[in-house]
């Protein structure tokens, strides 16, 4: 870094603004998260004689499902280092399990929404469970949005080569990705561990 | 490959592992005294977004970062102001509720 301001060092490199207005992106998502999260939390009582969380959540599934999102934010992290050294074998192997452990989770989650529905406790079963599907299927949908992103990124890697433009997208999806387990972090604690108590 | 990017990434999800099991043992065991559950929940919650920001999402306080740090600081802003907010005004509006719902069991 130069000892003179920041303000006299000139345009701002396209890494940083790409990554910046991405940043600013997260940010709205995460306002949007809030308002369901808002939503969750004044609804959490309202079961309508249904049943609540204590009696739905399987804290097994939850944990399982918490372990694929940390350990594939870690792999997704690894991804990128390997892409910025232009190493495509490691590369490869990271990002695809970044995608594996992403799409255990999603599976996990799908299977868990078609026990609850199975149950007859589906959306329209209370006003709790409408709150609990839209909040925890949101994050689910970030999730799928995030593994097909992944799926083109992977095969513009391998189509052109570790290019600059390409590792700022790998960038960005990271950041995608890692917010999400930020999000995730909020519904296990709020949703599923203050649920089941 | 000792390298100082992989070495963050590793340092966040060891501490990310370890908080999230702390998590688990409080909203389990006994760990706590039951009324301060909620609490612990909220400050491990917040410890663990505090470590994917620095660790995973690269936070720091360098100069390239001021401006990702002051917009995050926004957004904090505005999502405890949505959340806080509304559990504000709707306990408030059902405070408001109640004589009404008394009203209706007198009445039934």
């Amino acid at each position: 870094m130069s000892a003179q301001p920041a303000s006299l060092d000139g345009p701002a490199s396209v890494q940083l603004t790409v990554a910046y207005g991405f940043w600013i992106f997260l940010l709205s998502d995460i306002i949007m998260f809030s308002a369901l999260f808002a939503a969750y939390a004044v609804l959490v009582g309202q079961t309508a004689g249904g049943p609540g969380g204590r009696e739905l959540f399987d804290l097994h599934t939850v944990a399982v499902e918490t372990l694929c999102l940390l350990v594939s934010s870690y792999t997704c992290g690894l991804g990128l280092v390997a892409s910025e050294d232009r190493v495509p074998a490691r590369f490869y192997g990271f990002f695809a399990l970044t995608f594996a452990l992403g799409a255990t989770f999603l599976v996990l989650e799908i299977s868990e929404f078609a026990r609850l529905i199975g149950a007859s406790a589906g959306p329209s079963r209370s006003a709790f469970l409408s709150a609990f599907f839209a909040l925890v299927g949101l994050h689910g949908v970030h999730i799928a949005a995030g593994l097909l992103w992944l799926c083109f990124l992977v095969a513009q890697f391998a189509v052109k080569g570790p290019q600059a433009f390409l590792r700022r997208r790998l960038g960005c999806f990271a950041l995608f990705w890692h917010a999400l387990d930020i999000v995730w972090v909020g519904l296990l604690s709020l949703v599923y561990l203050m649920g089941s108590r | 490959m000792k390298d100082k990017r992989v070495a963050a990434y590793t340092a966040g999800l060891a501490l990310a592992l370890l908080l999230t099991a702390a998590s688990f043992l409080v909203a389990r065991g006994s760990l706590l005294w039951a009324p301060g559950v909620p609490a612990g929940l909220a400050v491990l919650a917040l410890a663990q977004m505090g470590v994917h920001l620095v660790f995973f999402l690269n936070m720091s306080t360098g100069p390239d970062n001021t401006n990702n740090v002051l917009a995050l600081a926004f957004g904090v802003l505005i999502a405890a102001l949505v959340v806080a907010g509304t559990l504000w005004i709707m306990a408030h509006l059902n405070a408001n509720m109640a004589p009404s719902r008394t009203l209706m069991e007198m009445g039934r």
